[in-house]
């Protein structure tokens, strides 16, 4: 009834193409980027702000880069936590080894040093795809794993390889409050979605959508597989690194290679089928559900025990959050391969035909 | 010298057990075209169920003989797996069929979780031990060529022993039995099989079940030499690059690949290893398969590999 796009006439090309051809979508993000911006930081108390919102939208940063490789040009990667390594720990490196500085500049320099490790382990996928490039990046998930916990230069000779930073500010705003950190995360993470969404749906964003389609025939219509390939790496791995940095400096504020193991990589692919392979939006979905679920899960398996009589442990808690999240991702592979995403829009369309919808 | 031997030889065991892990891999890959990531946890559920089972049956019906408690607690292992295999086809595969390797490789993730969470649920997370009474003694053999002889593991020579009886019988029923010729027709060609009336989904069953119990014999041996735990999933990992090395649809492949990987390791570690500051062993395999899918993507003895539109 208010969701339809009547008497909403495009005259020029440029209007047809934007980003959000419904007035009433650009009312909406505009309401929820107002309401995450100030209304969040208004009402949100110190536990939400460090156990959900930081996590989420440092994770949906991360996200966006995974889906850039995995859902759009159609490479999998199971060395997303070593990307986020690479950029923790450069990010780390340049912010403490050069006197004065600025926290931004590390975070992006992190970034780059991942986009160089990721186009590196990239490069078996020009010869390889599938199956065999998910096992050439785990290459690159182990290899950083033993590297930053063993080669002492990364982590300042530390003994455990656990580093920590402190004293962050942004062009002479301190960020030490739960408030602060998330505002700066939110505005990198929407900065960084903007970015995304304008590649993806530029010239190299369908090259490399072509190339998951089917990249033999891409490469017959004109496409150099190598650049369309190294490129959704480099791209990917660059996000992934700053939402790495990002982890280890704003979440955790100290933290050691484990931080990033094989399960974080694990973790982000699951965000990125849950929430929806090829999607932006889905990232945010896929990140929520991923973040929120074990809070939920913790609050609510207990209760249930309580209900039939039961105590669970919380090694019982965590058993069964595997298997949820297990049996989630085959049930989304099976009945929404496109993830929450796609509910987004099959909703959106209802919405538009309702309450009439003949 | 005879301590590179030695190197070789342990390297060689540890082979040996990635072998049995990538057979599973590749019995799987073959008949169905499923890049199954679940191998690592069936080894570990199948592990758990055996250890579990060998202590609590003779508590229920209150037997004496550590050789029938085995024995029953294998069988009850073997169902388990059983059951695994056709709810996997029922539930999964049958949904999946004619989708992209991609996205069952994906949906073999979400298994993994499922089968770690179930297995830990059920069977309990703490370190359990398997014993199937192998000796743990060391012998020494050679001392008349080398001083002092080589130190072998007895229980390295049963296992290495196991593995090869369990490959001899896995060729033999696909090559003479006729579920076997089956198998191998389905692995050829889905469509051509089904056109000739082989059913399908049980193929899938039966080789899934197989594919449990070269996991369930390799959590055996592994089990019973360290124990078994969660970690036996990240060990169960390394048997990715072995496959990739000998060539994800041949079964020679997996055992070649497995002791190249295992002897490049250990030899690797302790040579290598001092310069650069030891545990290469972590990522060795990986970045070997990684090198080796630069020049032969297909491995050593895989089918080579052909693009089509």
């Amino acid at each position: 009834m208010f969701y339809r796009e009547n008497g909403q006439f495009k005259t020029s090309y440029l209007a047809d193409q934007q980003i959000f051809p419904i007035a009433q979508d650009r009312w909406a993000i505009g309401l929820l980027l107002a309401a995450a911006f100030v209304g969040v930081p208004l009402l949100a108390d110190e536990y939400l702000f460090r156990a959900i919102l930081i996590p989420f939208v440092i994770l949906s940063m991360a996200a966006l880069g995974v889906n850039i490789l995995v859902g759009y040009c159609g490479q999998i990667s199971l060395g997303s936590g070593a990307f986020m390594a690479v950029g923790a720990y450069m990010a780390y490196n340049t912010f403490v080894r050069i006197e004065g500085m600025p926290m931004l500049v590390a975070l992006l320099s992190g970034g780059f040093c991942a986009m160089l490790v990721g186009i590196f382990f990239g490069i078996p996928s020009l010869r390889v795809k599938g199956l065999y490039l998910a096992v050439a990046t785990l290459a690159a998930q182990f290899f950083c794993d033993w590297a930053f916990a063993r080669i002492g230069w990364f982590t300042n000779d530390s003994s455990s390889g656990s580093v920590a930073v402190s004293g962050l500010s942004l062009l002479g705003w301190k960020i030490d409050e739960p408030s602060e950190k998330y505002l700066f995360c939110l505005g990198l993470t929407v900065i960084t979605a903007l970015l995304a969404k304008n590649l993806v749906r530029s010239a190299i964003g369908r090259e490399w959508m072509a190339i998951r389609d089917m990249d033999v025939a891409a490469a017959v219509i004109g496409i150099r597989p190598m650049y369309a390939k190294l490129s959704a790496f480099a791209v990917s791995s660059f996000i992934v690194g700053v939402a790495g940095a990002l982890w280890g400096f704003i979440h955790l504020g100290s933290w050691e290679p484990a931080a990033f193991s094989i399960d974080r990589s694990f973790q982000l692919l699951f965000i990125v089928i849950i929430g929806g392979l090829g999607s932006i939006m889905g990232a945010f979905f896929g990140a929520a559900f991923i973040v929120v679920l074990p809070i939920v899960l913790n609050q609510l398996l207990p209760a249930l025990g309580d209900l039939v009589g039961l105590t669970v442990s919380t090694a019982m808690i965590s058993h069964a959050e595997f298997m949820i999240f297990g049996a989630l991702i085959v049930w989304f592979l099976i009945a929404e391969p496109h993830g929450l995403a796609k509910l987004w829009s099959v909703g959106k369309q209802k919405l538009r035909l309702w309450p009439f919808p003949h | 010298m005879a301590f590179f031997l030695e190197t070789v030889f342990g390297g060689l065991m540890a082979g040996m057990l990635y072998s049995l892990v990538a057979l599973g891999f590749v019995l799987i890959f073959k008949a169905s075209g499923v890049f199954n990531f679940a191998q690592g946890a069936m080894v570990l559920f199948a592990a758990l169920a055996m250890a579990r089972f060998s202590e609590w049956i003779p508590a229920w019906i209150g037997i004496d003989n550590k050789f029938l408690a085995n024995a029953l607690a294998f069988v009850v292992a073997a169902l388990f797996m059983l059951a695994f295999a056709y709810l996997v086809e029922r539930w999964v595969l049958r949904h999946l069929v004619n989708q992209e390797g991609v996205t069952l490789l994906m949906a073999t993730l979400g298994i993994t979780y499922f089968l770690d969470g179930l297995g830990q649920t059920i069977f309990g997370s703490a370190v359990y031990k398997i014993d199937v009474g192998m000796p743990k003694e060391p012998i020494f053999v050679f001392d008349t060529v080398f001083e002092g002889g080589l130190l072998v593991n007895k229980e390295d020579l049963i296992a290495a022993l196991v593995a090869a009886c369990l490959v001899m019988a896995l060729s033999l029923f696909f090559q003479k039995t006729s579920t076997g010729r089956a198998l191998r027709a389905v692995a050829d060609d889905h469509q051509a099989a089904q056109s000739i009336g082989i059913p399908l989904n049980r193929m899938w069953v039966i080789v899934w079940f197989v594919a449990g119990l070269t996991a369930l014999v390799a959590g055996i041996i592994w089990g019973s030499k360290i124990g078994v735990q969660f970690s036996l999933t990240t060990v169960a990992l390394k048997a990715l690059p072995v496959i990739i090395l000998g060539g994800l649809t041949s079964v020679p492949g997996a055992i070649i690949g497995g002791l190249i990987i295992g002897v490049g390791e250990k030899v690797s570690e302790v040579y290598l290893g001092p310069m650069i500051g030891g545990g290469i062993e972590l990522w060795f395999a990986y970045v070997l398969a990684l090198v080796f899918l630069l020049f032969r993507p297909q491995g050593l003895f895989g089918e080579k590999i052909i693009d089509r539109v």
